[in-house]
């Protein structure tokens, strides 16, 4: 008896023992925070790291997975952030809906900040993934410098004095429940026939198009679903902040997303989660430095690419969320080559 | 290569290590506890300049303090800590987050923008620790609630400013010709009407930014032959303005907003500029006692530079908290807020200082400034409303 119910507990903790992982997490980090051993302080910075790992996640989608390069990732978070915002504080305003109707409102909020950045997304998307090349990278550049300078000329929602008064409803435990759901869902994208087509175009393009892969269409919907869950971190940035303004979305927040997927390893769920997190963590774990701390913040980034180019956990997943074909991972443009894996 | 990499993971370990002995919880069981004050400013990224001036004159006060601060007849310890924003809000949330939770200290002065401190002021409103923006001119930041003061004065307050000024010039009769497309400009013209002791003989409107050709509506006014002309308006604006009010045949005393202190207003305006007045923070050349005490302590600290507002306004910040320590009734976050609410007739380098405890703004002086016929400022006065 004992046998076999030790046989038949093990697939069923390999299923679930991730998700148990997470809860027992959770229930650890509330009880430290009951104790007060995490401050507020810990937490906010967990939730601003949790809202990173949703946009690097969603990033690795596009750049890391499609091989597309989007580099203006921070516009769909600041639609989805304005998109919620929107919902929760002017639609149905915050303060005066009754409490158990808050939290529906949060999420439909978060849903319609998600979706107006997928509309967006598709919209940007269809006519520059149609071509082959770079030309989403210019694309989306635009497209930030677009949304910004958008975003200052709308009055209503503050214009560029930005959006003040919004609820802060996201807590520890939405935020790590979508960055579970996120990882979950983008896991099981990559391992499904999506994601193979997804790798396929990264790999080659050309390749892909002769096997019969509508490259234009698997492209639009991989920047489609990351514009989707950037405009959910987004709509959750919002609500951990209560106060977002147009200038906070510029080029230096898409690049710092860039920074968080490279440093952690592109084409790895993994890596974007280590790399978000780290980075995330690092400059405030730095604060003891004084005005040396983003000096010795940029000399660790450089040493991490220069020794590790594929990034620190490149080529690299934990187990429940790996894909079982090594060759599913992107070559590291500088890195060694892997034997036995470029044979023509 | 393997070699460098373990090496290098080892000193990020050790990095990391260092960092969390030194984050941890430094509690010193001394015989009094110490008062923190907590400082947070940009000193990297875009807004660092503005973070060095403000960091630059907190240290006058350091200086002032030596250390210690004398409460009652019972002396403490003081520290100022100083924290990095980046000038970005999530840091600047942060920073306000370690502070109060971490650092324990008793009130916050910064940051300098408004955008970080909306983002800041929630979270020192939940923890009820009082803060005090240096610059966030944004009116909704006091708004936030109960524990959030600013320094600086908020735009509409200069209005009151240039109506003191013409008040104690003797200047009976005032236009205006304002922007009526524009807050900056409608609330300066709000309050000088408010304020202004005179008579408002005619007021003329235009909208928007892109007029150029002002010559209708100041003829209008030169047919009233004022005292004063107000042009509460923006700077790409004015240049033309007062050249077009001169040639117009409006001799009288110009009055502007802050706006004009640009350098582009006075080449733009030309020898028109003569005289032209306008309201100011702070100027390192003024007269005023408290003022020139300031200035020469900040120059004996930082001989390579003159304060500018942001310096000033930093050290009217902390100097209020200082104050308000000393006054408050508990030694605590509530007292030291509500002792900050009650300040009244406090002695600052800008002039006397009242807080309003209704908004929380400060009622306190401006500086007048005018322009020679080179085109560069000189101080004229302090004016107190």
């Amino acid at each position: 008896m004992k046998t076999t119910n030790a046989k038949t507990m093990h697939p069923l903790l390999r299923k679930f023992g991730p998700l148990l992982g997470c809860i027992v997490f959770y229930v650890v980090i509330m009880l430290l925070r009951k104790a007060d051993i995490i401050n507020g302080y810990y937490m906010q910075v967990m939730l601003f790291a949790g809202v990173n790992v949703l946009m690097t996640a969603s990033l690795n989608l596009v750049n890391g997975f499609t091989g597309q390069f989007c580099i203006g990732h921070a516009g769909f978070m600041s639609l989805g952030a304005y998109g919620a915002a929107v919902i929760t504080t002017m639609v149905f305003k915050s303060n005066s809906i009754p409490e158990a109707a808050q939290i529906p409102v949060f999420l439909l909020g978060l849903l319609c900040g998600g979706i107006v950045a997928a509309i967006v997304g598709a919209l940007i998307g269809i006519p520059s993934l149609k071509l082959k090349g770079d030309y989403l990278a210019i694309v989306t550049l635009a497209f930030g410098e677009i949304v910004r300078a958008l975003l200052r000329l709308i009055q209503p929602i503050g214009g560029a004095r930005g959006m003040i008064g919004i609820p802060n409803y996201a807590n520890f435990f939405w935020i790590m429940l979508f960055v579970v759901l996120t990882l979950w869902l983008l896991r099981n994208l990559i391992y499904s026939s999506y994601g193979r087509a997804f790798i396929a175009i990264r790999d080659n393009e050309i390749a892909a198009d002769a096997m019969g892969i509508n490259t234009t269409k698997y492209k639009i919907m991989s920047f489609c679903i990351a514009a989707f869950i950037a405009g959910v971190a987004g709509g959750l940035y919002a609500h951990v902040l209560s106060f977002i303004q147009p200038d906070s979305f510029g080029f230096v927040k898409s690049a710092d997303y860039l920074v968080y997927l490279y440093a952690g390893g592109s084409g790895s769920l993994t890596g974007s989660v280590v790399g978000a997190v780290l980075l995330t963590i690092l400059p405030e774990v730095l604060r003891f430095l004084a005005t040396w701390r983003l000096v010795l913040y940029a000399i660790i980034l450089i040493a991490v690419m220069l020794y590790r180019s594929e990034g620190l956990i490149g080529g690299k997943e934990v187990p429940f969320l790996r894909i079982k074909r090594s060759s599913l991972y992107e070559q590291p443009l500088f890195g060694r080559k892997k034997n036995g894996l470029s044979e023509e | 290569m393997k070699k460098i990499l373990r090496i290098l993971c080892l000193a990020l370990c050790v990095i990391m290590a260092v960092s969390v002995c030194a984050c941890g919880p430094s509690e010193k069981k001394g015989s009094v506890e110490t008062i923190k004050i907590g400082l947070a400013f940009p000193m990297s990224g875009m807004a660092a300049m503005a973070g060095k001036y403000s960091t630059h004159g907190a240290d006058v006060l350091k200086e002032e303090l030596g250390g210690k601060i004398t409460v009652g007849d019972k002396e403490y310890p003081i520290e100022f800590v100083v924290m990095d924003t980046e000038g970005s809000e999530e840091k600047t949330a942060n920073v306000y987050q370690k502070l109060i939770e971490e650092e324990k200290v008793i009130a916050i002065a910064g940051p300098d923008s408004s955008k970080c401190m909306l983002a800041a002021a929630p979270i020192a409103q939940n923890a009820k620790c009082p803060a005090i923006t240096s610059f966030g001119t944004n009116t909704a930041v006091t708004e936030v609630g109960d524990y959030i003061f600013r320094a600086c004065f908020i735009d509409p307050f200069q209005g009151a400013v240039a109506a003191a000024y013409c008040d104690g010039q003797g200047h009976k009769t005032a236009c205006i010709m304002f922007n009526n497309a524009d807050a900056y400009s409608v609330g300066l013209k709000d309050a000088f009407v408010e304020n202004y002791n005179g008579e408002v003989l005619a007021i003329e409107e235009y909208s928007g930014s892109d007029v150029k050709d002002y010559n209708v509506q100041l003829t209008k006014l030169a047919a009233q032959n004022p005292d004063v002309l107000l042009l509460p308006n923006l700077n790409v604006e004015l240049g033309l303005q007062i050249q077009q009010a001169r040639t117009a045949g409006l001799n009288c005393q110009i009055v502007c907003g802050d706006s004009a202190d640009t350098p582009d207003v006075a080449k733009v305006a030309g020898p028109a500029i003569e005289g032209v007045a306008y309201v100011s923070a702070f100027s390192a050349e003024s007269t005023d006692e408290a003022a020139k005490k300031f200035v020469d302590a900040y120059v004996e600290l930082h001989p390579d530079e003159l304060p500018n507002s942001n310096a000033e306004l930093t050290y009217e910040a902390v100097k209020m908290i200082v104050w308000a320590i000393q006054n408050a009734k508990t030694l605590d976050r509530a007292g030291v807020r509500d002792a900050l609410a009650a300040i009244d007739g406090l002695d600052l380098p800008s002039g006397k200082m009242t807080m309003d405890p209704e908004t929380r703004n400060p009622i306190k002086g401006g500086i007048i400034m005018q322009y020679d016929a080179d085109g560069i400022t000189r101080y004229v006065s302090t004016v107190n409303p």
